[in-house]
């Protein structure tokens, strides 16, 4: 969580705003934050720290953990129409990727800046190249875009 | 967010139920055993949680930020160390 809230200033020139839900109630969230995130995040966390005690809301997105008794780490990227865009469900060992959130909201709100006409395809990050759906497309997708053009300067 | 008076009770979370239909084409009208949790392109279920913000006990509503992005991030637990 520190890791996103250290990241806040970027969500909210975006745009986006934060919820953190877990099924601590919200004396739990408190302590956390005073003795341990804000020592990681000045001014402590800077969005709201969600209670999920019993698991109702995880249950209905899919991410409670019955056996632990835990939501799970799910991530999902709502649209200001309220429908998910995004999901990405790990178990609790492995941390998220900020800067992949950041880049899918980023492409996401170039998707719907431009009504579906552009689209990203793999690994794009602005300023890279956009695909134009349509009939002239299919097939010749090899013509526009190459998966090395983003991936290749790494090998 | 209103902010909630402090009791010894510890608040409880509401949440809406998946809508139906929200996701699949109308055309796709197979009644199959229903599934728990969401999916892309389906409407994120509202819910009304208690939250801490900003040193405050308040609430989180999902639908209060209908018109702006949302990063809604579930975590197995506080003072866990991932």
């Amino acid at each position: 969580m520190s890791a996103v809230a250290d990241r806040f200033p970027e969500f909210q020139e975006l745009g986006v705003e934060v919820i953190s839900m877990s099924v601590d109630s919200q004396f739990v969230h408190k302590v956390w934050n005073d003795v341990e995130l804000s020592k990681m995040v000045e001014g402590g966390v800077p969005f709201p720290m969600g209670s999920d005690g019993g698991g109702g809301i995880g249950k209905v997105y899919g991410v409670y953990n019955e056996t632990a008794g835990v939501d799970v780490r799910g991530r999902f990227i709502i649209d200001p129409d309220g429908v998910i865009q995004g999901m990405e469900v790990l178990t609790p060992p492995v941390g998220r990727n900020v800067d992949e959130t950041i880049r899918q909201i980023k492409a996401f709100q170039h998707v719907r800046k431009t009504q579906g006409k552009e689209v990203t395809p793999s690994g794009w990050t602005p300023g890279g190249k956009v695909l134009h759906p349509g009939e002239e497309l299919v097939g010749n997708v090899w013509k526009e875009w190459n998966p090395k053009d983003v991936y290749g300067k790494k090998a | 967010m209103p902010e909630q008076p402090v009791k010894c009770t510890v608040p409880a979370a509401t949440v809406s139920p998946v809508e139906e239909s929200s996701a699949l084409p109308a055309a796709e009208e197979k009644k199959e055993v229903k599934r728990m949790g969401v999916t892309v392109a389906m409407k994120a279920p509202d819910f009304t949680a208690p939250a801490y913000f900003k040193g405050k006990f308040t609430t989180v509503k999902l639908s209060d930020h209908l018109g702006k992005w949302v990063v809604l991030c579930f975590y197995p637990g506080d003072f866990t160390f991932v």
